[in-house]
């Protein structure tokens, strides 16, 4: 198996802007704000499966870029909008995507049965089962982020 | 590390698996395994378009592991020299390539009829391509994008119809923007009645150390986008280079009759960016993005109707079907651009042969009899877009003698002295000096990028440099190159990966090798090329250089013809040859 790094802290280079320490809580979302400026490198899925999983892989990538269209049509970039009442995690029969109370949804690998309920209900497409049928689920490390060289991809603090 | 070799025969419609670890070790991969291949695979004195050729595609051992490691080679037997066929294509094929678990895909046979390759990590099928087989090269791509699986990590390479008829520099196109462009594999592909090829796969690849190897990814990384190492590829591209060798006096203009051309302003880098560009691209795994679009609007009615076309240029074919054809603007040469490659032919090779024909037709070696009534001459790029169309479909002796290539037409109609080619290759854009010419002459697939000679040039071109310094140089590169394109990385990105960062590279990865066994495994792969060069019949004496490169002034000034002969003289002592 490799080592499965996940990351509590955003990846260095992607940090959010400093915050208020005595604000309202908050979370880390990735955002994909300029999409439009996507090269098509695909730097941003080596770096999802480079650092979380620890593997090189498109398919353990919880980030997608694609194409619509062709290569001569436009890219779109997938990735898990950090819902506030997120459907995968709803859709999940045993507990394995749990909501926290801020609102982060964290995947509990042990209670995973592969069913495929969380796939389905995300309509964008952003969980996928990857290579081992688990659901690839993003964190919003940000790690994406700081391997993106066109500023697609942004973390922002939304509350929670 | 998967260290396989698919083999594919067309005639027999069936595919097998063999694992090649012993290849790989001693090869490394890309060009390295590809020449090998190529030399045990086939036997002497082969005809480049019969059954029995193989088309081999090899990636390298950090394909997809490491940034601007983006090429695949592709090595066959040229049907445009006779001898060595070796062209690079960027795109996604690499990736897709390591994801299926191929290292290498040998293709041989020819097909009943139209066929086209489909692989899907191990499921290998040959798929029926009768109702694409002569449609351009673009619309086969959207076609079989409906038809495939694999969205996001699939890569489509495909002839258009230069390819079908054997043009022989037809090209390859591979995922929109990218090509095999050189030496003819499109019509290789079309010998054997290959339309297409789609690869994808799932495949994983599990590095040895992988705290190590995120070290060696942000290092390489780091020095490819936050250093000025590759400048040149984030901003303009190649581009830039249309003012800096104008005004050189390195830039062929109207067949190398000039060398700089006064209206270089209009069809420069920065007009392109300036007035077209709308986005650019970057190949997988390629932080850069230097793949530049541009859009070509043009009206075909007077009440504001207008065809849109998305074409991506660079320096080679601004030079080849620009300045070399004397066309005075970017939307000529964009159109030109854009028939290469719905047509799928190779930008450089078409442009040359272009270039002859015109002054073919001003001194009367042919006449409009040959060219069809049109009347080709500098700038006129609605007859150069209709020679391309004939060239494609032959429709006389001429045009299916110009399908052949410019040398092999001047030795049909005479005009030798200006048929641009350096042992039958048609010529890049640079003329910098004698670097350039030996260079392309001695390099092994005839290509301006086997040593960079033009490079060279420039160099001496600051500081003075005797031909002796430019022959050791030439052979540096020669051997260097040799085991970059092992690791079948973006030559653009030469400057980030030293041999340093090579051999940390590729430590990541499990594989060791020191700086000596580097350099041994250069001079080897450059000795195994020549080998099958000499085999397939090639002989460096043999071949004429056209006496138009001493007639233009160059970036060095005049060139004489005994610095070249004494270039050569000395490249061949240094090789170790009588």
């Amino acid at each position: 198996m490799p080592e499965t790094a996940i990351l509590d802290q955003p990846v260095s280079g992607a940090k959010p802007k400093e915050t208020d320490p005595h604000g309202p809580k908050k979370r880390r979302r990735l955002k994909v704000a300029h999409p439009e400026r996507c090269i098509g490198c695909l730097g941003c899925m080596f770096a999802c499966s480079r650092i979380r999983r620890g593997t090189v892989s498109l398919q353990d990538s919880a980030i997608k870029v694609q194409t619509r269209g062709g290569i001569e049509g436009d890219f779109v970039v997938v990735v898990c909008r950090g819902c506030e009442d997120a459907p995968c995690a709803r859709a999940c029969p045993t507990g394995a995507l749990e909501i926290k109370p801020n609102g982060r949804v964290v995947f509990h690998e042990d209670l995973c049965t592969s069913c495929g309920k969380c796939e389905e209900a995300c309509l964008i497409g952003a969980v996928t089962l990857g290579k081992e049928k688990k659901p690839i689920k993003c964190i919003h490390c940000g790690a994406c982020a700081a391997f993106c060289p066109h500023g697609v991809l942004e973390l922002e603090e939304v509350e929670s | 590390m998967l260290r396989k070799v698919l083999y594919v025969d067309l005639s027999k419609q069936e595919s097998y698996v063999q694992d090649s670890h012993d290849l790989f070790e001693e090869w490394m991969g890309g060009t390295g395994v590809g020449i090998r291949l190529l030399s045990e695979e086939s036997s002497a004195g082969m005809e480049p378009l019969s059954p029995e050729a193989p088309i081999i595609f090899s990636i390298g051992p950090l394909n997809a592991l490491f940034p601007v490691a983006t090429k695949t080679v592709a090595t066959f037997k040229s049907p445009l020299t006779g001898e060595l066929g070796e062209s690079y294509a960027g795109g996604r094929l690499h990736l897709a390539m390591r994801f299926a678990g191929h290292e290498a895909i040998l293709i041989r046979g020819r097909a009943e009829r139209p066929c086209y390759i489909s692989i899907n990590d191990g499921d290998v099928r040959i798929k029926d391509a009768t109702s694409i087989w002569g449609i351009d090269a673009q619309t086969t791509g959207m076609i079989l994008r409906e038809h495939e699986p694999g969205v996001g990590r699939r890569s489509i390479i495909r002839i258009g119809p230069g390819g079908e008829r054997m043009v022989r520099y037809a090209g390859v196109v591979v995922d929109t923007y990218r090509h095999f462009g050189r030496l003819g594999l499109g019509a290789v592909f079309g010998s054997k009645n290959l339309k297409a090829l789609v690869i994808s796969g799932t495949e994983h690849v599990e590095v040895p150390d992988i705290k190590k190897y995120r070290e060696v990814y942000n290092r390489l990384y780091d020095t490819t986008v936050k250093t000025d190492v590759m400048a040149k590829y984030h901003d303009l591209g190649t581009s830039v280079n249309i003012n800096v060798l104008n005004w050189l006096k390195g830039l062929p203009t109207k067949n190398f009759q000039l060398s700089s051309f006064p209206e270089a302003e209009k069809i420069s880098g920065e007009m392109f960016a300036d007035q077209y560009l709308i986005r650019r691209m970057s190949c997988a795994g390629c932080p850069i993005g230097c793949v530049h679009i541009a859009s070509l609007k043009t009206a075909f009615s007077p009440h504001h109707e207008f065809e849109v076309r998305k074409v991506s240029y660079d320096f080679e074919p601004i030079y080849s079907l620009g300045s070399n054809l004397g066309i005075t603007s970017a939307e000529g040469v964009l159109q030109l651009i854009d028939s290469c490659e719905r047509l799928g032919l190779d930008v450089m090779s078409s442009g040359v042969v272009l270039s002859w024909a015109t002054e073919a037709l001003e001194k009367k070696l042919i006449t409009p009899e040959e060219t069809l009534g049109l009347d080709l001459k500098w700038d006129d790029v609605a007859s150069y877009a209709a020679a391309l169309e004939n060239i494609v479909r032959a429709p006389n002796e001429f045009y299916s003698v110009l399908a052949r290539g410019a040398d092999y037409a001047s030795h049909r109609y005479g005009g030798r002295d200006f048929a641009m080619a350096l042992a039958k290759n048609e010529v890049s854009g640079y003329h910098t000096g004698p670097s350039s010419i030996i260079g392309q002459l001695v390099g092994v697939r005839h290509s301006h990028l086997d040593n960079a000679g033009y490079s060279i040039d420039q160099k001496a071109a600051k500081k003075p440099m005797d031909p002796e310094t430019m022959v050791e140089a030439i052979i540096k590169e020669d051997d260097s190159r040799g085991v970059f394109n092992c690791l079948v990385g973006c030559l653009f990105a030469r400057g980030v990966y030293t041999e340093e960062n090579i051999i940390d590279a590729l430590d990541a990865v499990g594989i060791s090798r020191s700086h000596e066994d580097l350099e041994a495994l250069g001079r080897k792969i450059f000795d195994e090329k020549y080998r099958y060069k000499a085999r397939e019949g090639f002989d460096l004496t043999k071949f004429k250089i056209p006496e138009r490169f001493y007639q233009t002034e160059s970036t060095l000034g005049m060139i004489s013809p005994e610095t070249v002969q004494e270039m050569l003289r000395l490249y061949r002592k240094k090789r170790g040859w009588s």
